[in-house]
């Protein structure tokens, strides 16, 4: 008899999700979908409100990265009202986004996925949670909660709020930085990237390492890749043109502008979430395991693929190691938690980097803005993937339309072909057991949805 | 006695967990004394056998069930039916559960038009909204009371994580936690000099402050001329004596939801304005100040002819 098997909710991820999974008579894989249950309208609601106000109200879009909404949103509010933020202004918005970057990766990597490799893959629903490495090994635990508390509050102490931020304004930022803040801020940092230099040594050596067998297999497509470098092909997370890369490893530089004309969107009629695709490969979309077409990915692993090289020396390094091992384009799903580690490095000494630059502690914060009629796209790096924001305005400066691509979505035709490969791999016979629908869900977790 | 914990999200940004979890390092000894039996961010319970029926929710019995977001679909009020049904003490954690927060500004349009503009944007190819395997829309978002009995409101847009631990620690010691009473402005330290522009501003420049200085000596931001809600917002965001956008030299929009639970934020600060002598006229957008309370039937789809005009 054929059976559907249902994973809900699916867990230790931020969204709303269901995984089905058909089983033929045979009891082997016939079919499985990831349906996104929830639609919030946020291209609706937004329309006929001023455009400054957009930039408080998108953060809600995602609470794990309202840094990323709010900032993308302030660029493309810049954009239709034809101003920019001067170079201290934008120094602050940086440092706000990389810092919120930090805080996000330790959460991911500590409390959302290292359950599954710390306690095993196996382990029972009841201890495989942060709460199980609070009893496994409690000096980690409180190191973790204690990096997070600090990272959360640097941004606090300086920008009011670390959750659903306020200081981004169109024109710039709402408050300069003192000589003491700055002060605060570097001290912070580098405890940061001391916590980060150890979390990628620990996480490889003492994580990773460990599951050399699934590192490469589990959840594993072939895909392009898409994220954000700048004129010489560094990694950037704030500004830049984007990417797309090609399995095969070539790739197209354009400006985010432009996204439009490689960037379409998928509806399966299974789901509410979207599934982008590169247009501009002329082989329309297909989600085919041995033949997909127009799939691509974003987040860390396409972020440590598509870049030449890293501008600060210890993420660099770790680069190096990693392509030696895996390659470029590296495709293992499971090496998204390593390129996080290395990003995690890169974001605590780019955060170092702009504290140095003493343009930072200036008093030209923000020019004046002139409400009106415009167009604007703005985009950043969010930690699950590229953010595109785009509005339009009309003579009031009042918001006339709004497209949004937001982070998580690029993944979602991956993450449904992930979850197809794993469970076509694991489940025999109409064999499978809790351990096994983990696996599947760990292969989810990777891109951290 | 052993204190169980269950949690969900519904129609929300998970902001509100993000919250809890900047407990810190407080928050291990927390989890220590809770038992936590259902918290999908942090934990792998699920609602029910994977071979079993799609529709059945199952949530383990708990002393406390927190619920963060309000409820927009079938599937979120059976998620809310569930919880009320195995919690005996249920907390609305953040606005969007006491007041809608920012996703039921949509109930100013009828759903099916917003679902349209979503699935027809630029990119998008051209679909019929989806509506197989998914959980079809109520005709509006609603707060958590709306649809069940609420024993206490946590709001905030997320509620500050020394709040939520208070609640925690308060119900694992047997006391009853305290509502807010006190506004935003009744935590606010800047200074008022009793003059107030007439006309309000769009915050299209910064405030008017001496960065070397701390916040106590700027002037009130609603006297500088821009729309501050603190007058009509429940308070709690602050933390040593600053309210969090006070803090970044930003004006008050009221995302910890009005003073008193049924309080209309909108009218509330129209009332103040008109009081001050301040021509309310001058805002654009007075919807907006309901941004974060528009449940409860506050905010409402306009009339075809006048959202045109």
């Amino acid at each position: 008899m054929n059976t559907t098997i249902s994973i809900e909710p699916l867990t230790r991820i931020e969204g709303h999700a269901r995984i089905s999974i058909d089983l033929d008579e045979a009891g082997n894989v016939a079919d499985s979908r990831l349906h996104i249950l929830s639609l919030r309208g946020f291209e609706q609601f937004i329309c006929g409100r001023p455009a400054e106000e957009i930039p408080r109200i998108v953060t809600r879009i995602c609470g794990i990265c309202p840094w990323m909404h709010h900032l993308a949103s302030v660029k493309a509010v810049d954009a239709c009202f034809g101003v920019k933020p001067p170079p201290t202004g934008a120094l602050l918005r940086e440092l706000c986004q990389v810092m919120a970057h930090i805080n996000d990766k330790i959460l991911h990597f500590f409390f959302l996925a290292a359950p599954d490799f710390i306690l095993g893959p196996d382990a029972d629903y009841s201890v495989r949670s942060i709460m199980g490495i609070v009893r496994a090994d409690p000096e980690l635990a409180n190191r973790v909660a204690a990096m997070r508390k600090l990272g959360q509050q640097l941004l606090e102490e300086f920008a009011g709020r670390a959750i659903h931020p306020v200081a981004g304004v169109s024109g710039g930022f709402s408050k300069p930085m003192t000589k003491e803040e700055r002060q605060r801020l570097q001290q912070g940092c580098r405890t940061l990237l001391e916590f980060a230099v150890f979390a990628l040594t620990y996480g490889r050596d003492e994580v990773l390492n460990k599951y050399q067998n699934i590192l490469q297999t589990l959840g594993r497509i072939e895909t392009g890749f898409l994220g954000t470098v700048d004129t010489n092909g560094a990694m950037r997370l704030y500004d830049g043109d984007l990417r797309l890369m090609k399995a095969d490893g070539s790739f197209t530089d354009f400006a985010p502008e432009q996204y439009k004309e490689h960037i379409k969107e998928h509806v399966e009629n299974w789901s509410y979430g979207k599934m982008p695709w590169a247009d501009s490969w002329q082989e329309g979309f297909s989600m085919d395991l041995d033949r997909p077409r127009g799939i691509y990915r974003t987040n860390t692993l396409a972020r440590i693929n598509i870049c030449d090289h890293i501008s600060t020396p210890i993420a660099q390094e770790a680069l190096e190691e990693f392509r030696d091992l895996f390659g470029r384009p590296a495709q293992g799903t499971l090496l998204y938690h390593w390129a996080r580690l290395i990003e995690l490095v890169y974001t605590c000494e780019r955060s170092l980097e702009l504290l140095a630059d003493d343009r930072i502690t200036g008093d030209m914060i923000r020019h004046n803005v002139q409400p009106g009629a415009g167009r604007g796209v703005g985009h950043v790096e969010a930690p699950r993937g590229t953010l595109i924001h785009e509005y339009t305005t009309d003579e009031n400066g009042c918001i006339t339309s709004a497209n949004m691509i937001v982070g998580t979505t690029h993944n979602l035709a991956p993450m449904n072909m992930s979850v197809r490969q794993a469970a076509t791999d694991l489940i025999k016979n109409g064999h499978y057991d809790e351990g096994i629908l983990n696996r599947i869900e760990m292969a989810v977790r990777a891109y951290d949805p | 006695m052993n204190i169980r914990l269950a949690a969900e999200s519904l129609h929300s940004c998970s902001g509100c967990e993000i919250s809890l979890l900047n407990i810190g390092e407080a928050l291990i000894p927390l989890l220590n004394r809770l038992q936590l039996v259902h918290l999908p961010l942090l934990m792998d319970h699920k609602y029910s056998d994977p071979a079993g029926s799609e529709t059945e929710i199952s949530i383990p019995k708990a002393e406390i069930g927190l619920v963060s977001g309000g409820v927009a679909n079938t599937h979120q009020l059976q998620v809310l039916e569930a919880m009320r049904k195995s919690c005996t003490t249920l907390v609305a954690l953040g606005t969007c559960g006491t007041h809608g927060g920012i996703p039921a500004m949509i109930n100013e349009w009828p759903m099916a038009d917003a679902l349209q503009t979503v699935f027809s944007t630029v990119t998008t190819e051209p679909v019929d909204v989806p509506n197989q395997d998914t959980p079809p829309m109520l005709d509006r978002v609603y707060s958590l009371d709306e649809k069940t009995d609420v024993d206490i409101f946590l709001p905030g847009c997320p509620p500050d994580p020394t709040i939520i631990a208070r609640v925690l620690e308060d119900f694992l010691d047997g006391l009853t936690p305290e509502p807010v009473t006190k506004s935003v402005c009744d935590t606010c330290p800047t200074r008022r000099t009793g003059k107030s522009e007439r006309k309000l501003l769009r915050f299209t420049a910064n405030a008017r402050f001496d960065s070397n200085e701390s916040t106590a000596s700027m002037q009130c931001l609603l006297e500088q001329g821009f729309l501050c809600m603190g007058p009509v917002t429940a308070g709690g965001c602050g933390h040593q004596g600053e309210p969090a956008c006070i803090r970044a030299r930003v004006p008050c929009r009221g995302c910890y939801g009005p003073v008193r639970h049924q309080d209309n934020q909108m009218l509330g600060m129209l009332n103040g304005l008109v009081s001050q002598g301040i021509d309310f006229k001058t805002i654009i957008d007075r919807k907006s100040m309901l941004r974060f309370s528009g449940a409860h039937g506050r905010l409402r789809p306009l009339k075809e002819k006048k959202r045109a005009s």
